[in-house]
């Protein structure tokens, strides 16, 4: 993975010294808290309703076992013992005290780690496919270009002011992963007739209040020029973008409100105009930095035999595990999401234990991914049995990926200033109701996402089945959406009506799966067959 | 009944005004009247608190509580961890935030 260089470092060791001082003036009683705000969002520092909360980047999901230690020393040193990993791949902590977020800063400093635009109107963490590096389905490793997109557009001067937050996901696999139709920017690596590599562009997708999927811009644009076709977008939005309406002001409005059609005119004029000034990465600094990204030494000659005699294992070997590149590898997913548990929490020593893990089998590297959960990504098949018994001793053995029990949800009203209801106690209900592993099984894949509140960290859009918290009269009422995807089947879901309270929205979902159960056909999906049989059947079963 | 509430600058903790003071515990508040705003203001600019604000409340016989859910739990902590809460050894402690 990359390594920071002697510039990395410098401008990530004085950006603590910068914050450390904004800090001490701050405290103070030198800067009020209208000019404190912005520098400290500057740094993913947030207040929220409890305390102060960090948001640390995990540049495209990719960690090593020292980092992910030093993660778990945050928890345990300056906070209450406990993480929570965010839909953006990144890490929040929720009992920051702003006294102590220079001394974490610095400590994440030490190893190449930061909180540098994890929030405020700017570029934010690089998201990217969880299983980079690793999948049989891809292409190439996505990552260098992920890098390359992140040290081109950090503390870059034209994307510091943005009329507003902006998201870029990029994949090589076909299936996606990474929910790039429902960014800013999604990129999909591809390679056109002539085997050439590029990138398929799409632009003005994501969530929030108003969500969109993102049209396709560009049907095949050459690696070599990434970064200026982005930068002719970004010029196009900043230049028509409503920074006077606040709801308006994201590209996907732009895109949506101008038509796709003349959107990726004015970009591909803008590209035009500007690729005489070469402001693309030389090949050589791809190169630089891919070689980061080289394969691990992976031994060669191993079986793919694995003993699947212990039946617990083996069911945990046929949810979490996928496919490997290389033979003899397996991918491990390490499922956040215990029956009854916090979506995306993690304590200090489960910390601990992952980055050991990651260390001992995994070539040292380990991912967080969108949907709340981490991933080994190179465990030899000879060391699975060895990995589980250590996870399942730690609480992390969940066998549920996937299922209707893999909530996505945001900390909601429990945690985030912003909610109108609570997520989390939703998540918790849901996974309890539908707890039996062979319930779950029998009713397959099936993304189930909570929001709660319309800015849709939850990715309630998204979600086979979505769940959206509204504050009706003072009091938690949920909102029900069925047929989103966050997947290469995009699709944004629908409203089925009236909401419920936080009872009410289970037992409406137990409705909706009985009827999915009831006219699903031989290997659907849930969402397969609410495409093939519409909305109405399940509205009419919802609200009989 | 209005409260006055906000964050602790220095740890962000959820603090109650008292008439004379600022405590963490929603037991504490006074009622501020028509004076929320001015109080507001003056603290605001005494910066020992972040973004004051007045809310409604109401008083009961164990002590004044917000009217808003939000409010609730910030005067409590997060539903889902009572251990994490201001009264973690009170089993009956949340039982009138939600």
């Amino acid at each position: 993975m990359y390594q920071y260089d002697k510039y990395d470092q410098a401008i990530v060791d004085a950006r603590v010294d910068e914050f450390r001082d904004q800090t001490r003036r701050r405290l103070a009683g030198d800067l009020t808290e209208d000019q404190f705000k912005p520098l400290r969002l500057k740094n993913g520092l947030y207040l929220q309703l409890h305390a102060y909360m960090l948001r640390v980047a995990i540049p495209y999901g990719t960690l090593n076992s020292r980092q992910m230690r030093m993660l778990g020393h945050i928890a345990r040193k300056y906070d209450r013992g406990y993480g929570h990993f965010t839909t953006r791949q990144n890490i929040q902590y929720n009992w920051i005290k702003l006294e102590q977020a220079p001394d974490i800063l610095a400590d994440l400093a030490t190893v190449e780690m930061h909180a540098i635009q994890t929030s405020g109107e700017s570029i934010r963490n690089i998201s990217s496919d969880q299983y980079a590096g690793a999948s049989a389905d891809e292409i190439c490793d996505p990552r260098p270009w992920a890098e390359l997109i992140r040290q081109a557009t950090t503390f870059h001067p034209e994307f510091s002011y943005l009329p507003r937050k902006f998201k870029i996901a990029l994949t090589a696999a076909d299936e996606d992963r990474a929910a790039i139709r429902l960014h800013d920017v999604g990129l999909k690596l591809v390679h056109n007739e002539q085997g050439e590599l590029g990138f398929r562009v799409y632009i003005g997708g994501g969530m929030g209040r108003t969500p969109f999927v993102a049209p396709l811009i560009r049907e095949f644009l050459p690696a070599d020029n990434l970064f200026s076709y982005i930068e002719a977008a970004l010029r196009v939005w900043n230049r028509w973008a409503r920074r006077d309406n606040i709801h308006k002001q994201r590209i996907k409005i732009l895109v949506h409100e101008m038509g796709a059609e003349e959107f990726t005119r004015q970009v591909e004029e803008e590209w035009q105009a500007i690729l005489p000034n070469k402001s693309d990465a030389p090949r050589e600094e791809l190169d630089r930095i891919a070689t980061y990204f080289a394969p691990p030494a992976f031994e060669t000659g191993l079986s793919d035999e694995v003993d699947r005699s212990d039946p617990a294992f083996a069911a945990w070997l046929d949810q979490n595990v996928k496919a490997h590149k290389q033979p003899g590898y397996a991918i491990v997913n390490i499922c956040l999401k215990p029956i009854g548990e916090i979506p995306g929490d993690i304590s200090a020593d489960q910390i601990d234990l992952v980055a050991d893990l990651a260390e001992r089998h995994s070539h040292d590297e380990l991912r967080a991914t969108h949907a709340q959960n981490l991933v080994l990504p190179h465990v030899k098949k000879a060391d699975l049995y060895t990995v589980w018994q250590a996870l399942s001793a730690a609480g992390l053995a969940s066998d549920n990926l996937d299922l209707i029990s893999d909530i996505i949800a945001c900390p909601g009203l429990d945690y985030c200033s912003l909610a109108n209801a609570r997520s989390i106690p939703v998540a918790q209900k849901i996974a309890q109701r539908f707890a039996d592993p062979a319930r779950q099984r029998d009713l397959g894949e099936l993304k189930l996402k909570i929001s709660g509140c319309i800015n849709a960290c939850g990715h309630h859009h998204a979600g086979h089945i979505g769940i959206l918290g509204v504050d009706r009269k003072g009091t938690e009422n949920y909102q029900l959406l069925l047929g989103g995807s966050g997947a290469e089947d995009a699709s944004l879901g629908k409203i089925t009506g009236p909401g419920f309270n936080e009872d009410g929205v289970v037992d409406a979902i137990e409705r909706t799966i009985e009827k999915y159960r009831e006219v699903r056909q031989e290997g659907e999906r849930f969402l397969d067959t609410y495409r093939r049989v519409g909305f109405e059947p399940f509205k009419e079963a919802i609200y009989g | 009944m209005k409260i006055l509430t906000g964050n602790d600058l220095p740890t962000g903790d959820v603090v109650w005004w008292t008439g004379a003071d600022w405590s963490r515990h929603v037991e504490d508040a006074v009622d501020v009247g028509e004076h929320g705003e001015a109080i507001a203001a003056r603290e605001a600019g005494a910066q020992r608190v972040n973004g004051p604000y007045v809310i409604d409340g109401e008083l009961t016989d164990k002590g004044p509580r917000p009217a808003h859910i939000k409010d609730r739990i910030r005067a409590l902590g997060p539903t889902v961890r009572p251990d994490l809460t201001l009264k973690p050894a009170d089993a009956t402690a949340g039982t009138w935030v939600i």
